[in-house]
């Protein structure tokens, strides 16, 4: 049995879709950004599925995978440094305590 | 060269991925939670290894699979102190699971009415590393992209540090 690119971009829907769920729903803030990694990969998965299939001399799909994997990599250090910040400020780090702007 | 993708191959891995993903959202303990999203990482390299992009494997296994998932392990270690914060109770949200529902059936709807001609076999040239850094370093290519991504990461390290200081006074 052999698969073209439409099961890649299934199974990169269903992954979003699992951290978007997750992004929305979780209320510990290291959980949060776990979603937002689930989105990151599946965003990669499809990036990547569309390089092989449809340019696959150029790599467009890896430049911008790869650039991905920076930025979101970034967003995680620097997310995680957040939830440090705050968890020194309020000895928690769950989202609903998180409503004042500054207090 | 195969004609396209191995099926077989395709479905384990996305079975691993997804199911990962679904421990990742059900578990209560952080950090089985941490370690669920370190499985989806390997799964998703071994997605990418079968695209034969085999160097976003390698960054995808570097960068998720160790740097992050450390980088989580730490973080949850400095916030839980003790085993019983680690323990989350079960936060099911009907709202959230309506929405990512929504989202889901709107793209696999949205695919069946995908068929791209190029998506049905694959194209017989592989993609290789030496290309990839070739087309990375050209003056033409990727080498301003790259620049900035070396910029944005040392502003992300200066801020984090800044961030986390001790002595906020």
């Amino acid at each position: 049995m052999r698969v073209g690119l439409e099961p890649f971009l299934m199974l990169a829907a269903v992954l979003f879709s699992l951290g978007l769920y997750g992004a929305v729903s979780k209320k510990a803030t290291v959980q949060l950004l776990m979603s937002l990694e689930l989105m990151a990969v599946a965003v990669n998965i499809n990036l990547v599925a569309f390089s092989r299939f449809i340019t696959p001399a150029t790599l467009d799909g890896w430049f911008f995978a790869v650039f991905t994997m920076v930025v979101s990599a970034a967003e995680v250090g620097l997310g995680l440094a957040l939830i440090i910040a705050i968890y020194r400020r309020s000895r928690g780090s769950e989202v609903t305590g998180l409503s004042e702007l500054k207090g | 060269m195969p004609e396209t993708v191995n099926g077989v191959a395709f479905g384990i891995l996305a079975v691993m991925c997804v199911g990962g993903a679904l421990g990742m959202l059900a578990t209560k303990n952080i950090v089985h939670a941490a370690f669920w999203l370190l499985e989806v990482s390997v799964a998703a390299a071994g997605v990418f290894l079968l695209l034969s992009a085999d160097y976003v494997a390698l960054v995808q296994l570097l960068v998720y699979a160790v740097a992050v998932a450390v980088l989580m392990i730490f973080s949850i270690m400095i916030t839980l102190r003790r085993l019983e914060d680690a323990i989350r109770p079960r936060d099911f949200s009907a709202i959230a699971a309506t929405l990512a529902t929504l989202f889901c059936a709107l793209m696999i709807y949205a695919l069946r009415g995908f068929h791209a001609p190029a998506g049905q076999k694959l194209p017989a040239v592989a993609p290789d590393i030496a290309a990839f850094g070739a087309l990375l370093f050209a003056a033409k290519g990727w080498a301003l992209p790259f620049e900035i991504a070396s910029l944005i990461l040392t502003a992300a390290l200066v801020g984090a540090v800044w961030w986390t200081r001790e002595g906020e006074k």
